[in-house]
């Protein structure tokens, strides 16, 4: 290419750190269990780090068996003795307050979910936390008017619930199980993944400060053991998991033959399609959003590029040119894009795929950015020349990684975006209205955005088709995983 | 070659654009950075006048504003230029004379261009017969607005030959051109027409510049870069009067189209009071407070 647009300044911007001193941490954490902070009777803690210094924040507790029977039996003995008891009115009033105390304390919130997950403060400062208290807000609003929710039909709590979040969204997931579960009138038993427990924790001192009846919400932290013997518990009535889909399958497996209702929100590997009548620059903000929100930990990123052979060179161009301005590295930084891979574990996993990528055959492309020597990072990458066939393009990553390909016409792209074991999301790029119906009925996915990307709000239902899980959260659709009818 | 079909422009998507301005709004300017931004921005304003009671004496005060900016501060950069009509260029030229601070003169029956070519050409000559070394034209928005692409693009042709060796801006007036996309498209032709500069608005049109306004036109320059290799200036004019904003403007460039755009040959702001602000962020930087308004001459 003969002009080149040079990136490099000598205009630069300084380090912008979002301030800590404000945050209240405990060195230590027990189990939330009927209202109180208990100490593990398996006497197990185990340290949460952060992944972009690898230093230690806090110690938590390990739940062992003995744990978890009591964090259930809280649970059980709140859902008969109060919880299901009280009028929706009333548990509304619980949630908002909830709500309001996640509003005031949102600053101490993000602040200690970049520092436990590595997601750069503009994430959890703008998205993340602000969603997650939205999401309160909305099924506060549903407690009193579930009669009205599903015409013709009576709905009824189901009880005591076992609620698993994975590590990329800590406290969205988290608001994402907790509230509509309560509103519908259920109890709550939550494990949050193993490292990113801290907001979890953080959030039981506000539902204490709320003065929520003791045992509705329990807040267990430990590895997956943990989130097996909640899975397994005979007093769990329902099962609701997002994480990964082996897990899913062995959580299916171990629910099978029982009555415990289910909502799995599993993997993905979304197409991400723009067409050549496009608009491109817009098209290109919405890839970057796509697939370099949140390192890429997103079950929804649209980690599938397909762009029209007819703009592909173009595409590709802008598309290089725009991730010459992604700033990579401390997630505490105001202007940070690009924060810390979540885990040693996580990253291994990218780091593999990458190498897989390269000797499936496919170009590999890395901005020119520098990343912190301490931490875990993984500089914003995409892959060209890639086949339907490589792995890069049918396995989920989990990271910054993108895998490009090209296609001609509608039929050939709808078949290459549904060619996966995964349906949760896809995104449509055209400047025609009548394509974009033509496709979002044809894509088997559960979300499918259109000249957009990665948008969330607690109106819209969220879930997958296929291997992507089943039961959807958010809106009016997540309140029925929840209930049961005459 | 088949003649272009302005009507093909790329679309422009107004979320998409709003994403991408507000990662920019959202980026926080600190420190050095924001020293050196400042003072950046002082040396990119088209200093400007443009009243219909503007006088001799009026434009004598901006430039010697524009050349002096805060005496009691040194080391402040001038203006890169004051921004007049055409019946004041001769003046204008003369304060400026040896400072390196150039004359701009709006002409072709600014704002409206609601007049014929022949006027045009004439207003257009007699500011640069005056000694301007910058015309700021419009174009005209009703032909626009009428499909009338080619008209509106031989006119910028025939502007742009009757300005010799004159830099010239083009202004789109896109307060009133309704869409992104006819942003865009305008901006394509002004640039095949051969603008030297694409300028947001007159500053007589509400709204005038905006952010998403002017990322489209900066990604049509880099497009026409990479399509042509040729450097096209950007120059938002109107509604920025304050530092912030102008550093976020400055930021849009440097991550649109790169640090060659930094400098006040391939970028301006069209403005009055930006300056005096900036001036106050400055002194701010240095002291620690906020001086009052009164330190800073009101021209």
């Amino acid at each position: 290419m003969k002009n080149k647009i040079d990136y490099s300044s000598d205009w630069n911007l300084d380090p912008a750190p979002e301030s800590t001193g404000h945050i209240k941490l405990k060195n230590k954490y027990d189990l939330f269990i009927g209202g109180k902070w208990v100490k593990p009777k398996s006497g197990k803690y185990f340290a949460t780090i952060n992944p972009a210094t690898e230093q230690k924040i806090a110690d938590l507790a390990e739940a062992g068996q003995t744990d978890v029977d009591a964090a259930v039996k809280a649970a059980k003995k709140a859902y008969d003795t109060v919880w299901s008891k009280l009028s929706g009115k009333e548990r509304g009033k619980y949630i908002y307050r909830i709500a309001r105390l996640i509003q005031e304390k949102a600053r101490e919130f993000s602040v200690i979910e970049s520092l436990d997950s590595g997601k750069v403060i503009r994430e959890s400062r703008d998205i993340d936390i602000p969603l997650a208290a939205a999401h309160f807000f909305y099924y506060a609003g549903w407690a009193d008017k579930l009669e009205y929710a599903f015409p013709n039909r009576q709905p009824k709590s189901l009880g005591v619930a076992a609620q698993i979040t994975p590590w990329n969204f800590p406290m969205l997931m988290i608001a994402w199980k907790i509230a509509p579960a309560l509103a519908a009138g259920n109890t709550v038993v939550l494990k949050p993944a193993e490292t990113t427990s801290l907001t979890a924790l953080k959030l039981a001192e506000v539902i204490q400060e709320a003065g929520l009846p003791d045992g509705v919400v329990n807040i267990v932290t430990g590895y997956g053991k943990t989130g097996a013997m909640m899975v397994e518990h005979k007093d769990v009535a329902k099962v609701a998991f997002t994480g990964s889909t082996g897990v899913g399958k062995i959580i299916m497996k171990a629910i099978a033959g029982t009555n415990k209702k289910s909502t799995m929100e599993l993997g993905g590997k979304a197409a991400n399609i723009i067409f050549e009548d496009a608009p491109l620059d817009q098209a290109v903000e919405g890839i970057i959003n796509g697939i370099y929100f949140n390192q890429g930990h997103v079950c929804c990123a649209g980690s599938r590029l397909f762009v029209q052979e007819s703009v592909y060179e173009v595409v590709l161009r802008k598309l290089k040119d725009r991730m010459e301005s992604l700033y990579v590295g401390n997630p505490m930084d105001k202007n940070t894009d690009i924060g810390a891979i979540n885990s040693k574990k996580q990253l291994d996993v990218i780091n593999n795929y990458i190498k897989i990528g390269k000797a499936e055959g496919a170009e590999i492309y890395q901005p020119k950015c520098k990343i912190p020597k301490k931490g875990f990072w993984c500089k914003p990458t995409l892959f060209t020349n890639v086949a339907q066939s490589n792995r890069i393009a049918q396995e989920e990553i989990f990271g910054p990684v993108l895998a490009i390909q090209t296609f001609r016409t509608v039929d050939e792209v709808i078949t290459k975006a549904n060619n996966t074991p995964y349906g949760l999301s896809a995104g449509v790029w055209t400047d025609k209205g009548s394509k974009i119906f033509n496709l979002t009925s044809q894509l088997k996915a559960g979300v499918v955005w259109a000249n957009t990307y990665n948008k969330f709000d607690p109106t819209s239902p969220f879930g997958g088709y296929k291997e992507s899980g089943h039961g959807r959260e958010g809106g009016l659709h997540g309140l029925e995983p929840y209930l049961k009818f005459d | 070659m088949a003649e272009k079909d302005y009507k093909l422009s790329p679309r422009v998507d107004q979320v998409g654009i709003q994403d991408r301005v507000d990662r920019i709004t959202k980026r926080s300017v600190k420190n050095e950075a924001k020293r050196k931004g400042l003072y950046m921005a002082l040396n990119m304003i088209d200093l400007t006048t443009l009243e219909g009671a503007d006088t001799d004496f009026k434009i004598k005060q901006l430039c010697y504003k524009a050349q002096h900016l805060h005496d009691s501060f040194p080391g402040l950069p001038t203006t890169a230029a004051v921004c007049v009509y055409p019946n004041f260029v001769k003046t204008a030229v003369q304060e400026v004379k040896g400072s390196g601070v150039k004359v701009a003169s709006v002409a072709t029956a600014f704002p409206s261009g609601q007049s014929s070519l022949e006027i045009k050409l004439l207003d257009t000559k007699i500011a640069v017969d005056n000694g301007a070394h910058e015309v700021d034209m419009v174009i005209s928005r009703g032909k626009f607005h009428s499909g009338e692409y080619n008209f509106v693009h031989d006119e910028i042709a025939a502007i742009k030959e009757a300005c010799g060796k004159a830099r010239l801006k083009v202004i789109l007036e896109t307060g009133e051109l309704g869409t992104f996309d006819k942003v865009r498209r305008a901006s394509d032709i002004a640039m095949d027409a051969g603008a030297d500069f694409i300028k947001t608005s007159t500053g007589k049109i509400s709204p005038a510049a905006t952010l998403p306004v002017t990322l489209v036109m900066l990604e049509a320059i880099k497009d026409y870069y990479y399509e042509t290799g040729k450097m096209i200036g950007m120059k938002p004019a109107g509604g920025i009067s304050n530092s912030k904003l102008a550093l976020q403007y400055l930021l849009m460039v440097k991550e649109t189209l790169g640090g060659k755009w930094l400098t006040n040959e391939w970028f301006r702001f069209g403005a009055s009071s930006l300056a005096n602000d900036v001036l106050m962020q400055i002194m701010k930087q240095e002291s620690g407070n906020y001086q009052s308004k009164e330190y800073f001459s009101k021209d």
